[in-house]
């Protein structure tokens, strides 16, 4: 169901299986907390969070958080926001204390006669009335409004939020409601736009909860058994997203929105890989559906850069193949004056990204970083928790859903100075230097289970070894293009020793991922062809791959491994592949290096973090 | 069968009363757990409705003294 999208904050991680022992571990610890929150939580363990967090805020305080008082005035049974404001607020970096009114005396509290918020000092407040507490009038209803808000500048003197009203599921004559006086619809729909008329130019906020129900149907907002159970005002099922949108508010109330979108591009700002595919076979522009897909998500990028975000771009790709399409591809909505740093290479993300930050002179709190790799989305959670990693689905049309939702960018208002803030990034779409590396990268590949299975070619992977052969050109040793019956020619031979390779790791099966074909020349052991897919660069692949090389050439009897780099304008990649494999160079001549491993010297680094299983 | 709804029961108290070692037992009421007050109940009703695939009707919320009669409602309701 659509809603369940809205419901279970899907633009968010899981939280951890074992969510209450993560809990108790991270008691008293502000980084564990905050790592915690920035998970989709349900109602229960958003209590159990807000718990720590209270205890935290006693105990020891908070050194990264901003501390925000929010005083609530609202319609009936209110009491449960409290725990599910403090612990989301972590999520955006705030410290929110909340204390909430006397049950069901909005007017008495705002016009002084009940007390509230003694000894509280809110910086802000909460109002939130609904249509079962206002007059039937929707002048009426605002007049009332109004006496509430004056009574509360009185008291307090502080800024509110004006909640919405959400209409209930049910017509009174049918689609007329929406302009016949006297129904719910007409009603919400007056009070809202009042509310919304009252709000610009002013230093009060708005919280558009019609929007939030549509969104998750208003059938689920409603819920008329625990309305007449408690008094609560809407659903519990909704607290989670409902807390998620009013701390967005606080968090621009404090200045906390983010201010930058990095950006991947295969995949993400395309269809496919422009390092393999070329520029006529990225999928983009229209036509196509999946181009047209990567066209919105392009128009969103240029859309939130219109009103103030910064882009930057974040590619494991070769500098030059990166920025091809952003100068030659006619349906590329994005260019490179766009983009304030282009960080194209093969560096790690989460040093590119910090290399971003830096650059433009930003928090990593300031950025959020959308790549469609959920590996590459992990590492950056995992090294930079402040960076804000939505998850994004496999369907490249549900993209931007899952970027304009999550909230990241909650703006209160469309200033000049934001627009001349992107100017002044200069978007020269310049490359910085990573100064730091940012991650040990090796600890954490350990946690990723990664299983790789070998085996020489057979008919079952012989469609997409060929695939693979012909169409790989980054990380391709010798790019040398092979039809299907010569592939099955070198399975067929005793001269040749052939390798598939499949990777699966917590993230899922990646399916096969190299190919390897070796000519056995006695003593000597010639690598003829050498590839791999990017996506599963940076993981020590290519050293698996080498040991089990040495492994079976040892066994043949031979001597030496021989392998050969073919540069190409694709494949600068792999210059340096068996340098960094321990081989020694014999001859490097500029259309052609050859490389060569003494098997004797061969010392096999014993803490590769795989399990694989290697099948003659 | 009512075996089988205890232990069903057993990670959804841990999880709305966030207490580990809670014993979900046919005589545990609200006054043995700390944290079992108005607010956490509907929780736990929510918790247990979405696990059981059931609704509570209004006069139901509340019509239980002890787990063992919250138990018997929810065989009532699944066997229909």
């Amino acid at each position: 169901m659509a809603g369940d999208f809205f419901l279970n904050l899907n633009w968010l991680p899981k939280p951890p299986e074992d969510f209450r022992q993560n809990l108790k571990e991270a008691q008293g610890d502000e980084a564990a907390l905050i790592r915690l929150s920035t998970t989709a939580l349900n109602l229960n363990q958003l209590n159990a969070l807000a718990k720590r967090v209270v205890a935290a805020r006693a105990d020891v305080g908070f050194r990264k958080l901003t501390p925000v008082r929010l005083g609530v005035i609202g319609f009936g049974t209110n009491d449960f926001l409290a725990a599910a404001l403090t612990a989301t607020g972590l999520r955006f970096g705030l410290d929110v204390e909340v204390q909430i009114a006397p049950f069901n005396q909005m007017a008495q509290v705002c016009a002084g006669i009940a007390p509230a918020f003694e000894g509280f000092d809110p910086d802000i407040i909460l109002l939130a009335p609904d249509q079962r507490g206002l007059p039937g009038d929707s002048a009426a209803a605002l007049d009332e409004i109004d006496r509430m808000r004056a009574g509360i500048r009185q008291q307090w003197n502080v800024p509110v939020i004006y909640q919405g009203l959400a209409q209930f599921p049910q017509s009174l004559f049918g689609n007329h409601d929406v302009f016949l006086p006297g129904t719910d619809r007409q009603f919400c729909n007056a009070v809202n736009a009042g509310l919304a008329s009252r709000v610009a130019d002013t230093d009060d906020l708005f919280l558009d909860t019609a929007t939030i129900a549509a969104n998750t149907g208003l059938a689920i907002w409603h819920d008329p058994v625990m309305y007449g159970h408690a008094k609560l005002p809407f659903s519990q099922d909704v607290v989670p997203l409902y807390a998620d949108n009013l701390c967005r508010l606080l968090a621009a109330f404090r200045g906390k929105s983010r201010r930058c979108l990095v950006l991947d591009l295969d995949n993400t700002l395309w269809g496919g890989v422009i390092g393999d595919d070329g520029l006529g076979g990225i999928q983009l522009g229209q036509g196509d559906a999946a181009g047209e897909a990567f066209i919105d998500i392009q128009k969103a990028a240029l859309a939130l850069r219109d009103r103030g975000i910064v882009l930057a771009v974040c590619s494991k790709n070769d500098d030059a193949v990166a920025r091809l399409p952003f100068r030659d591809h006619p349906d590329m909505l994005l260019r490179e004056e766009h983009i304030a740093v282009f960080q194209a290479n093969w560096d790690d993300k989460a040093s590119n990204i910090k290399a971003i930050a830096d650059a433009l002179n930003l928090g990593l709190e300031s950025l959020v970083f959308f790549d469609d790799n959920p590996m590459e989305r992990d590492i950056v959670r995992s090294h930079l928790p402040q960076v804000a990693v939505p998850e994004l689905p496999e369907e490249p049309a549900l993209f931007v859903r899952c970027l304009l939702n999550a909230g990241y960018f909650e703006a209160l208002f469309l200033s000049d100075a934001d627009k001349l803030r992107v100017a002044d990034y200069q978007a020269n779409a310049r490359r910085v230097e990573i100064k730091e590396q940012a991650a040990d990268l090796d600890s954490y590949l350990q946690t990723l289970n990664m299983s790789a299975d070998l085996r020489a070619f057979d008919e079952a992977g012989m469609q997409r070894i060929t695939q693979l052969i012909n169409k790989s050109n980054q990380f391709n040793l010798t790019t040398r293009r092979y039809s299907e019956p010569e592939v099955r020619g070198f399975a067929d031979s005793d001269e040749y020793s052939t390798w598939q390779v499949r990777l699966s790791d917590a993230f899922g099966d990646n399916g096969m991922i190299s190919v390897v074909i070796c000519r056995k020349l006695g003593a000597v052991w010639e690598v003829d062809t050498w590839l791999m897919s990017c996506r599963v660069l940076g993981r020590r692949v290519e050293e698996l791959v080498l040991s089990c090389l040495v492994d079976a050439a040892a066994a043949a009897g031979a001597e030496t491994l021989r392998g050969v780099y073919i540069p190409t304008d694709r494949n600068g990649l792999v210059k340096d592949h068996y340098r960094k494999l321990g081989f020694s160079p014999v001859s490097e001549a500029e259309d052609e290096s050859v490389w060569e491993l003494s098997l004797t010297d061969y010392s096999q680094s014993d803490d590769l973090p795989f399990t694989m299983q290697v099948v003659e | 069968m009512s075996d089988n709804i205890y232990s069903r029961l057993a990670p959804i108290f841990e999880e709305v009363f966030d207490e580990d070692d809670l014993e979900v037992t046919a005589e545990l009421t609200a006054n043995d757990v700390a944290e079992w007050d108005s607010l956490s109940h509907i929780r736990l009703i929510i918790a247990v409705e979405k696990e059981f695939g059931v609704k509570f009707r209004t006069t139901e919320v509340n019509n239980f003294r002890n787990v063992g009669e919250l138990v018997e409602m929810l065989q009532a309701k699944t066997s229909a």
